[in-house]
């Protein structure tokens, strides 16, 4: 009989507890792209973070890379009647049909991390994305700024080329270093985003470049081709972060850890959180009703070894990178 | 005179000498060498330490195109391979870490053997099968990440020397001396090219074609494991979405650079070798050009073409005329 009355006061007590935090707990349905990279693991479980720190209830689904995993995706949230939908999209086209069922559900689509083609429509809220050509411009000022008048001869470790990302990135940066008479970029070529590639391109360059004498620095698209490059650099018998200068993009926790011995100089970050600006939006026309402008663009940070690298690291290394 | 050059391998000797001329064309200092930190430092041992993954998936791969099979699988097995090591190479010794990766690589291996051999399916969609569901399971493994390691004895195996030459290149070389030894030192490369030549004849002469296609496919394995570890040695870690991708691909020209029918039958271990350098050395050369990356591919494209044009029947029945008219002057 006791035992009884400890349950039936207990539930009670779990109902009373859990109403208020259902009463205007948002539902969310994330179909992400899949475990592709480090950065995506990172973007999945920084969304995670987020959401709970908002106590949004947020729903993954992992697509595995595949389009037609996220179409399904989609369709069942719709059926479950979430509160609004975060799509990842690992294509860019195709979209049209299910973003209109979405909408006739009158269930809000944020596009996260990138866009889809036709851009700017009317069938998603918001985009939050990063601007990569502004990533390459960040890398170039920085680069401009510590180097000062003094010549400067910089290698390039391109993307994979026709990735928008590669194009982007090259462009924000000869645009930031053409403004500079004494920096030049004397060699470019792909390192396909991959380490050991990185490292294979920069053996070259330092071959083609007496030895690395020449190169006064060396950008590169990502820091994995960094980390890559590094390896080669020291291999060579030469100081990276001291002879040659390096700046990357992407802030991958690895980058820190070449910063804090010194082997790194800077990093742009494409941060993993796309998912925080997307639940504020979202909250945001849930309550009040706000339009959120149809581009939310995420900040581009410098990091340098004056950022406390150590730190970052340590923050950054659970993440899933 | 024929004795002086052989007449297989001429072409693949010939091409890979215009090839480092043209090297040295773009680069003047391709054939500089020196001495770096104990080590020798140069586009030229850049050019054998690079090739060293390559090399070591032709070795396996030769063997099995000589029995008239392919094995699409060896860039997922060196990502499972390498995934493998990388994980073990901070918590155990490389004795265990080594036994582990290429164990791993002799099951894959006895995995493609088992479909092609016992259940008879076309070693093109068997070997398809580790292809896409390997880089599945390397992903497993890695958790999606990169894996770093910091052990020195397994960073040693990518990036150590032996007598100024690095270790890669040295395994590869230790492997194709092995290989060799086994094959050609014993009747089992005429059973191989037996199998390969006509399987259904050497079956009913007493050659048990089911146990050599078994065979060369673990073998095939192994050596993809040691080129999976070979790689993540090298940048000191285990990358699954882009270790040994599209390297299958790689091998398979290696292989036919080197003469070897797709159809099966004779093959030849030092060719296949030779047909790795030959295409490191153009990718070497391509990098060091400085040409933008877009040109990349087309220059790749026209030089196999132009290696391929070199061996084709065709045009060597042409030198052969030339050589006959020759013999009956003499």
């Amino acid at each position: 009989m006791t035992l009884k009355a400890l349950f039936a006061a207990s539930a009670t007590a779990a109902l009373l507890l859990a109403l208020p935090a259902n009463a205007g707990q948002l539902t969310i349905g994330f179909s992400q792209i899949g475990s592709e990279s480090g950065w995506r693991a990172a973007e999945t479980s920084v969304s995670k973070q987020e959401a709970s720190k908002r106590q949004v209830n947020l729903k993954i689904a992992d697509a595995q890379q595949k389009q037609e995993n996220q179409i399904k995706a989609i369709r069942s949230f719709i059926a479950q009647n979430v509160d609004a939908i975060f799509l990842a999209p690992v294509v860019s086209t195709g979209w049209d049909s299910v973003l209109k069922e979405a909408k006739e559900a009158k269930i809000p689509v944020v596009l996260l991390d990138r866009d889809i083609d036709p851009s700017g429509k009317e069938l998603y809220l918001t985009a939050v994305t990063s601007d990569s050509v502004h990533e390459g411009e960040v890398a170039g000022d920085w680069l401009a700024k510590t180097v000062g008048t003094k010549p400067c001869n910089i290698v390039e470790l391109q993307g994979t080329v026709g990735a928008s990302v590669a194009t982007n990135r090259k462009k924000g940066f000869d645009t930031a270093v053409a403004k500079h008479a004494n920096l030049k970029v004397v060699r470019s070529q792909t390192g396909d985003f991959t380490r050991a590639k990185g490292k294979e391109v920069m053996e070259s360059f330092i071959k083609a470049e007496g030895g690395g004498k020449n190169i006064c620095a060396v950008y590169a698209h990502n820091d994995d081709m960094m980390v890559g490059a590094i390896q080669a650099m020291k291999e060579a018998g030469l100081k990276p972060g001291k002879d040659i200068l390096t700046v990357s993009i992407d802030a991958v926790p690895d980058i820190f850890k070449a910063m804090v011995a010194g082997e790194a100089n800077a990093t742009v970050e494409l941060t993993p959180n796309m998912a925080g600006p997307a639940l504020d939006a979202v909250a945001a026309f849930k309550d009040k009703g706000t339009v959120p402008p149809k581009w939310i663009q995420t900040e581009s940070k410098l990091y340098t070894a004056a950022d406390d690298p150590q730190k970052i690291y340590d923050s950054k290394k659970g993440l899933g990178y | 005179m024929t004795a002086l050059l052989p007449r297989r391998g001429l072409a693949q000797i010939l091409a890979l000498i215009v090839i480092l001329a043209v090297d040295r064309v773009v680069s003047p200092q391709f054939f500089d060498l020196r001495l770096q930190d104990g080590r020798l430092f140069g586009s030229l041992i850049d050019v054998l330490n690079r090739g060293t993954p390559v090399a070591l998936l032709s070795l396996g791969m030769v063997l099995v195109i000589a029995t008239r099979g392919i094995d699409l699988s060896v860039g997922a097995v060196m990502a499972i391979c390498g995934a493998i090591a990388a994980s073990l190479a901070d918590t155990h010794g490389l004795p265990v870490v080594l036994a582990a990766a290429l164990g791993a690589g002799l099951v894959c291996g006895l995995w493609n053997g088992f479909l092609v051999a016992v259940l008879g399916m076309q070693p093109i969609v068997a070997t398809l099968i580790l292809m896409v569901a390997g880089r599945g399971i390397a992903q497993l493994i890695t958790e999606g990440r990169i894996v770093t390691f910091s052990s020195p004895d397994l960073v040693w195996l990518g990036n150590g020397s032996v007598l100024g030459l690095p270790v890669p290149v040295v395994i590869a070389l230790g492997m194709l001396i092995l290989t060799g030894a086994v094959v050609r030192g014993s009747a089992l490369g005429l059973l191989i090219e037996a199998t390969g030549g006509n399987a259904r004849a050497s079956e009913l002469a007493g050659v048990g074609t089911r146990a050599m296609i078994i065979a060369v496919y673990v073998w095939c394995g192994v050596c993809a494991a040691l080129a999976g570890v070979i790689a993540a040695a090298d940048i000191m870690g285990a990358d699954a979405n882009n270790a040994g991708l599209w390297l299958e691909l790689d091998a398979i020209l290696a292989v036919v650079i080197g003469g070897t029918s797709l159809f099966g039958g004779r093959f030849s271990l030092v060719l296949a070798v030779l047909g790795a350098l030959i295409i490191q050395t153009m990718n070497t050369g391509i990098l060091l050009s400085g040409y933008p990356p877009e040109f990349n591919l087309l220059v790749k494209a026209g030089v196999v073409l132009a290696v391929l044009l070199l061996q084709s029947p065709k045009l060597s029945g042409f030198a052969g005329i030339a050589t006959r008219l020759r013999g009956t002057k003499a």
